[in-house]
């Protein structure tokens, strides 16, 4: 009697609310559209089109992604920022998983250490870049040359710029990782005489893999949609100029590379700019889902 | 006996090295932030020359840096922080206010149309900025959303997407027995959300209202593509204009401005610490 009672409440309750629809999703639909699914599709569309402006687009087919995939400039983005993202994941990960592990021995000061290890994760990307640019050509001016002259300064310069970024960052989700590492197995390993190495490797490493799993992910991702950081160290600087006339930017990763292809002179080549734009998306949603799948996967086994 | 003193002795050493260690790493970790601050007091031809030196009679350069950093770029700086001030409060507002409420209901109902919705929001988490950055911005013109005043719309529609898949998250584990007193005692769907949801949300809003705050502050490339950059400068946009605009670049006055800009963040990271580091590891799913 009660629950048909409760269910009959429930039910006349969301009636009631379904009435309201407009009220609470309303105001957030409307924007959602306008900021997201209108420029989406439009976005979609644009990338056949030859267009300047929004408004003066004509189709055209697949022609703007076969000119995105023989720019030259824009292969050569691709393999830098794959590069990069593998190149910034394996130190950043490596090195977070150490602060990680040692913060979590019960030393003194690893409150203040863990601190300051997450602090640079809160300053914005453009700031990041021109802090690191002045130091880089303070270091490079006894030298006279400068992070803007040379590719090799320029990549590593990055590489140190995300390391500072984002290990405190991924060193906050190893921590949780390692202390829900449960004490008894520990313990086990203990009495059974394992020494610590056998210890990290056998029972800790096995027990953070989803940790690591998604520290990884979210490495790589950063690395392939960087763009401030990028755009206020380097620039993109040095370039070289290609037997057929075309330019290269040597450190420039593929978002600073869309943008450059979107906002120069030559307005003629928006179209093409918009395809890579779409090759960017799917590359970076396919990076984000699997991403999104992963974690799902592991809460339902939680 | 001896040999459990002696593993316990070894032990203590071991520990006492590595915070050492760790010590020393921190050092290094906060060197870039404590060299901002050095030359942001030196003057513009010895930043370049004498980085990593302290201020020396010779270069010292007082507050002169902070005076000509106040006007640099023929903009004044007090202007780009309100612009960032009021574009971050606003958006922060709006997204946590009507994604909450947005996510209430779609959480309740869970018809068709909500699970459309929802599913979008996931979407657009993995849709890069780059991908809709020319037609945004072209939107925004045409609807007139390119003043620091109505930006934040913008942000509510691009922010969207984490926010709702957090607080759907959230909002499934409330269980539905409190909603349902409220409604016997004869409260309306707003009376039950803003008295009885929102309260219980508390926790969530703070880590939505963080990774918010902390997003639209830093955010350098829509408030530069949707702006007018001549009239509206947030704080990332003006100290990229003194930096990107080529010819004499004052390094000493732009150091000024950077520490300018990075001393309230480093000021509300201390303050809020426990809810910062809590709040960006729960946005750990957006990648």
């Amino acid at each position: 009697m009660s629950a048909s009672n409760k269910i009959t409440a429930g039910n006349s309750r969301l009636r009631s609310l379904r009435r309201w629809g407009l009220l609470f999703v309303g105001p957030v639909v409307a924007a959602f559209i306008i900021g997201f699914v209108w420029p989406f599709i439009q976005g979609i569309y644009l990338s056949f089109c030859s267009f300047r402006l929004t408004s003066d687009a004509t189709f055209i087919g697949i022609g703007n992604y076969l000119s995105a995939l023989a720019d030259e400039s824009f292969r050569y983005s691709f393999g830098y920022t794959a590069l990069t993202a593998i190149v910034s994941l394996i130190l950043i990960n490596v090195i977070a998983f150490a602060v990680a592990y040692a913060l979590t021995q019960g030393i003194k000061g690893s409150n203040l250490y863990r601190t300051v290890f997450f602090m640079p994760n809160l300053i914005g990307g453009i700031v990041l870049g021109y802090i690191w640019s002045m130091i880089f050509d303070g270091i490079l001016s006894a030298y006279s040359t400068s992070i803007l002259l040379n590719t090799t300064f320029g990549f590593w310069g990055l590489i140190i710029l995300m390391c500072w970024q984002q290990i405190g960052y991924m060193m906050i989700i190893y921590v949780a990782g390692l202390q829900s590492v449960p004490e008894d197995m520990l313990e086990a390993a203990r009495i059974d005489g394992a020494t610590r190495w056998q210890t990290l490797t056998k029972v800790t490493i096995p027990n953070v893999m989803p940790s690591i799993t998604i520290c990884m992910f979210l490495s790589l991702t950063n690395g392939f949609k960087l763009f401030d950081q990028n755009l206020a160290l380097t620039g993109g600087l040095p370039y070289i100029i290609q037997p057929n006339g075309s330019t290269v930017n040597t450190t420039e990763m593929l978002a600073l590379n869309i943008y450059n292809t979107f906002y120069n002179a030559n307005t003629a080549m928006r179209g093409v700019a918009q395809a890579k734009a779409v090759i960017f998306f799917l590359l970076v949603a396919g990076l984000g889902l699997f991403q999104l799948a992963y974690t799902r996967k592991r809460e339902v086994q939680q | 006996m001896a040999d459990k003193e002696h593993a316990l002795a070894a032990d203590r050493r071991r520990k006492t090295a590595l915070s050492i260690l760790l010590g020393v790493v921190c050092f290094i970790w906060c060197l870039p932030v404590v060299s901002v601050v050095i030359n942001s007091f030196k003057q513009n031809t010895f930043v370049k020359t004498e980085t990593f030196a302290l201020p020396t009679d010779e270069s010292f350069a007082g507050l002169q840096n902070f005076i000509t950093g106040m006007t640099f770029g023929n903009y004044p700086f007090y202007k780009s922080v309100l612009y960032s001030v009021l574009i971050t409060v606003v958006s922060t507002f709006l997204i946590l206010l009507f994604c909450s409420m947005a996510a209430w209901f779609i959480a309740r109902v869970n018809n068709t149309v909500c699970k459309v919705i929802y599913y979008l929001c996931i979407f657009s988490m993995v849709v890069p900025f780059q991908m809709v950055m020319f037609t945004l911005s072209k939107t925004a013109d045409t609807l007139k959303l390119n003043t620091p005043w109505t930006i934040p719309i913008v942000y509510l529609g691009f922010g969207a997407g984490l926010a709702i898949f957090m607080f759907v998250g959230f909002v499934k584990s409330i269980p539905l027995e409190i909603e349902e007193a409220a409604a016997i005692d004869g409260c309306g769907p707003i009376r039950t959300f803003f008295t009885v949801v929102l309260p219980m949300l508390r926790p969530t809003l703070i880590s939505v209202g963080i990774l918010e705050i902390m997003w639209v502050w830093n955010d350098y490339l829509l408030p530069y593509l949707v702006l007018d950059i001549n009239e509206y400068r947030t704080i990332p946009i003006h100290i990229q204009y003194l930096k990107g605009s080529y010819g004499t670049v004052d390094l000493g006055a732009t150091m000024a401005l950077i520490l300018l800009a990075i001393v309230p963040v480093i000021i509300f990271y201390l303050v809020c610490q426990k809810y910062i580091i809590k709040g960006v590891a729960a946005g750990a799913v957006k990648g």
